[in-house]
């Protein structure tokens, strides 16, 4: 590969670091007792709230349904995330030193796999919350489940629930875009190269 | 014979309705803004906000009520020194000690004066002051939380009425005496009411503001016998001098509504409270004996603490020169106000025919000339025509009390004629007036007593309401009348009544009070040490006949709500911790038969409320605030034995 892709790939790696810096994805809540808004951002490691006690508010507001607590301690995922955006850097590096194009193309469709993996698990995860309630729970309505939307807008009860990918999302998406686009421009050149000799040979037929 | 007569009387009949019609119809309609025009100036659609704050004194009700002002909605009452039952001030354990004084236990006040502290003469947003004239008192209110955060006792006082006015950088607030009473300097105080000339002493009070927010009584000054009615401080180039009236030169202690006004002029005392503080400072003066104390909320765990006190530093005019003059004013002056550019000192000499206005400049220049006319017990009285800056005439009769706007206009109250009378700062000339409904004391225009008025609107605090809403019986809430000041003309905007008697009223722009507000309290900032921060921690522990539970609240139950164990002649603390961490999701909580108000509990706060159970039985209890869908779910019980029943503590949440 060119020094030029080389460090377009090194930057795909490094703009991964925003993942740590920004929330990944946001889920908001409104309703007409919460006219300035209360929600959770979900970052690489952890749950947090969007003010400092919304967290505990949403558990304390989701206890009437029977939802499950959102203890972001006992999230798995949450441990497991850091580190293989750390590899995903990593390894996005040592493939910018190596210039190898094959390895982008591995690195990418790993980076892809992880994040289908990811969105199916946070899904599963809504799933599981919206579906799996306390059958004591004071608040029962026949037929009605509480999962929030993977992407978009729904109405459960008096909470109007927005979800959506915050800036952490779109600095992975960003990487994602420059490792393809590394692989494609370094494929385009050869493709130039051979399209100049081409040309060449026309001109020569000329 | 008789049928001229007759005749005549015919013919002066429409002549008399004719006159009737202009003397009465016509007035009332003058200054009343159209109603479109009027309703729109205080409407404040749902959901915005009001333009400022009015704070207004609760008078008898010992409280402080606040108004959104234009809108003259009440939306919320400040307690501070009468117990409120609505939230539990003054009757939890946390409390409690805010009523304490050197009389013990008081459970009301009479307010007064509300006065927000001010920076550079202009009202920052940071604390209001309020007095209490019967036990005399001076209350600061943190305006971070509203809530009632010092109280402190003046000692050798009758009557705190003259106060609490603040300087121009809230560096002292004063408060005066109303009534003088013997001192007692030699030891005596038990002395025959008709020697009041002799023995009876009036005193001026300066409680400094320190660095740490907290109030101390600086010192006192000592002065003649007089009746110290209301102040105001100086500003700008009068920074460093407060304003004191005062009626009774007379000194009678007996119906003093004659005795008291038969002097021509009674006086404004001017006291350089720099030079005061000078000497104070230096230890000048004498240790006098005076037993008061000072209430305060302790920043470390929030619960009300009692300091006692038993002496104060008095300094006395007839040792300490230039501390105090004496500045004639015609006929028992009520109110004192010093003009925005600190230059006029104004007296509302409440049976004068003319508005008295001293100059500082002036004033100055006398004391540095020595014109005086006289001396009382130490004190140079200068010349009146010396100080005189000139007299408003026509102001309407009965003048109390004058308010700015910041545009070089006077607005002064007329008891009597039941009026304000807006007049120039320049020429002295009455510019307008307009009726209030019905005879002023106070007025208030946000800023107006400070540097830098918010000049738009006034506020006319009627002592009478009579026929102004709908009837209530014979006893009524007073009425306040929303004026437009910012044209030429004043304009009657809006009607509203006001809990209490509210003497004086402070106003502020509502974003500076606004921008700090508290909107719960932090569960992990909350060092009370009754307090459990978790379910886990809640218990319920017995100490020889007391009995302290240790209880949360939290959408929506208590834990514990069962309790068995308790026995008739327990003496049961119940310590309530709010787990909530949310924007107005109070709790409350009372049990059958409490001898005490409820508990009510902002999120992350804690109050203790003490139960003697009195039957055997199941007692309940519950949540008095309407927290959550399933408040009513919001209960619990608890099991009273006989005394000498051996049921042990248990206690759970099933």
């Amino acid at each position: 590969m060119k020094k030029q892709s080389r460090i377009w790939m090194g930057a795909a790696a490094i703009i991964l670091l925003g993942v740590y810096l920004f929330p990944i994805w946001s889920i908001s809540l409104n309703a007409p007792q919460y006219p300035e808004g209360i929600g959770l951002n979900i970052w690489v490691d952890t749950i947090e709230g969007k003010s400092p006690h919304d967290l505990q508010n949403i558990n304390g507001l989701n206890h009437y349904i029977g939802m499950k607590e959102i203890q972001p301690d006992s999230i798995q995922e949450l441990t497991i995330m850091p580190y293989l955006f750390a590899g995903l850097i990593i390894t996005g590096i040592v493939i910018s030193v190596f210039g190898n194009r094959k390895w982008v193309l591995v690195w990418l469709g790993a980076f892809v796999l992880l994040a289908i993996t990811g969105l199916v698990d946070f899904y599963l995860w809504e799933y599981d919350y919206g579906h799996n309630l306390n059958p004591n729970a004071a608040i029962k309505i026949p037929g009605m489940s509480y999962q929030p939307p993977l992407i978009g807008t729904k109405q459960l009860l008096n909470m109007r629930t927005t979800s959506m990918p915050h800036i952490g999302f779109y600095f992975a998406l960003l990487s994602m875009g420059l490792a393809a686009w590394t692989w494609w421009n370094n494929g385009n050149e050869k493709s130039k190269v051979t399209g100049t000799k081409l040309n060449h040979k026309l001109k020569s037929v000329a | 014979m008789k049928l001229p007569i007759y005749k005549s009387v015919l013919w002066g009949l429409p002549a008399v309705v004719i006159l009737s019609l202009i003397l009465y119809g016509c007035p009332s309609q003058q200054n009343l803004a159209s109603n479109e025009e009027a309703a729109q100036k205080v409407y404040v659609a749902p959901g915005e906000y009001d333009e400022f704050y009015g704070f207004m004194s609760g008078g008898y009700s010992g409280q402080m009520s606040v108004y959104g002002i234009p809108s003259g909605r009440h939306i919320y009452t400040i307690p501070v020194f009468s117990q409120l039952a609505t939230n539990g001030y003054g009757y939890n354990e946390e409390t409690k000690a805010m009523l304490e004084t050197s009389y013990g236990f008081v459970p009301w006040g009479d307010a007064h004066h509300p006065e927000l502290s001010q920076t550079n003469g202009v009202p920052d947003g940071r604390y209001i002051f309020i007095n209490e004239n019967n036990t005399p008192r001076v209350a600061k209110i943190d305006l971070k939380s509203f809530q009632t955060t010092e109280i402190l006792e003046i000692p050798n006082s009758g009557g705190n009425h003259a106060s609490p006015f603040v300087t121009q950088n809230t560096e002292y607030i004063s408060a005066a005496t109303r009534f003088s009473v013997p001192m007692g300097e030699d030891g005596d105080k038990d002395v025959a009411i008709d020697s009041y000339e002799e023995n009876f002493k009036g005193t001026l009070s300066f409680i400094k503001m320190q660095d740490d927010g907290s109030m101390k009584l600086d010192f006192q000054i000592l002065v003649p016998g007089f009746d110290y009615d209301l102040s105001h401080a100086g500003k700008g180039p009068s920074h460093g001098w407060s304003f004191f009236t005062s009626y009774n030169s007379e000194e009678a202690n007996t119906l003093l509504e004659v005795n008291a006004s038969k002097n021509d002029k009674d006086f404004i005392a001017a006291v350089n409270w720099k030079k005061a503080a000078e000497y104070a400072a230096q230890g000048k003066g004498k240790i006098m004996p005076g037993e008061y104390v000072r209430n305060y909320i302790d920043k470390e765990d929030h619960i009300a603490k009692t300091e006692r006190n038993s002496e104060v530093r008095v300094l006395d005019p007839r040792e300490l020169e230039g501390m105090i003059y004496y500045l004639p004013t015609p006929k028992s002056p009520h109110g004192v106000d010093v003009s925005p550019d600190g230059e006029l000192i104004i007296a509302g000499g409440k049976l004068s025919t003319v508005i008295p206005v001293h100059s500082f400049e002036k004033m100055t220049q006398a004391i540095e000339n020595e014109e005086y006319e006289g001396e009382i017990d130490g004190i140079p009285v200068l010349k009146y025509d010396s100080i005189l800056a000139g007299e408003v005439e026509n102001p309407g009769l009965g003048p109390l009390h004058t308010e700015f706007d910041g545009q070089g206009n006077a607005y002064t109250t007329a008891f009597i004629s039941s009026e304000v009378v807006k007049w120039s700062l320049d020429t002295f000339e009455v510019l307008d007036r307009i009726e209030t409904y019905y005879s002023p004391g106070h007025l208030m225009i946000p800023g107006g007593d400070s540097q830098k008025p918010w000049g738009k609107y006034l506020v006319a605090l009627n002592k009478i309401t009579k026929d102004r809403y709908l009837p209530t019986g014979p006893e009524l809430f007073h009425s306040a009348q929303l004026i437009d000041i910012s044209g030429d003309k004043m304009k009657l905007l809006l009607d509203f009544p006001t809990e209490g008697e509210p003497h004086y009223a402070q106003g502020i722009a509502a974003d500076i009070v606004m921008k700090d507000q508290v909107k719960f309290y932090k569960l992990e900032e909350n060092n009370n040490p009754y307090a459990v921060k978790s379910e886990e921690e809640t218990k319920v522990v017995r100490d020889g006949n007391e009995v302290h539970v240790y209880m949360t609240t939290i959408r929506t139950h208590f834990a514990p709500d069962n309790i068995e164990g308790i026995k008739v002649g327990d003496k049961v603390y119940f310590h309530l911790t709010n787990l909530e961490q949310d924007w107005d999701v109070p709790h409350g909580f009372t049990v059958k038969g409490a001898n005490t108000s409820e508990l009510l509990l902002m999120p992350g706060e804690t109050r203790t409320m003490v139960w003697e159970p009195k039957r055997v039985g199941v007692t309940p209890f519950y949540c008095t605030d309407f927290c959550s869908a399933l408040h009513q779910e919001m209960q619990g019980y608890i099991r009273v034995s006989p005394a000498d029943s051996d049921v042990e503590i248990a206690y759970g949440t099933g």
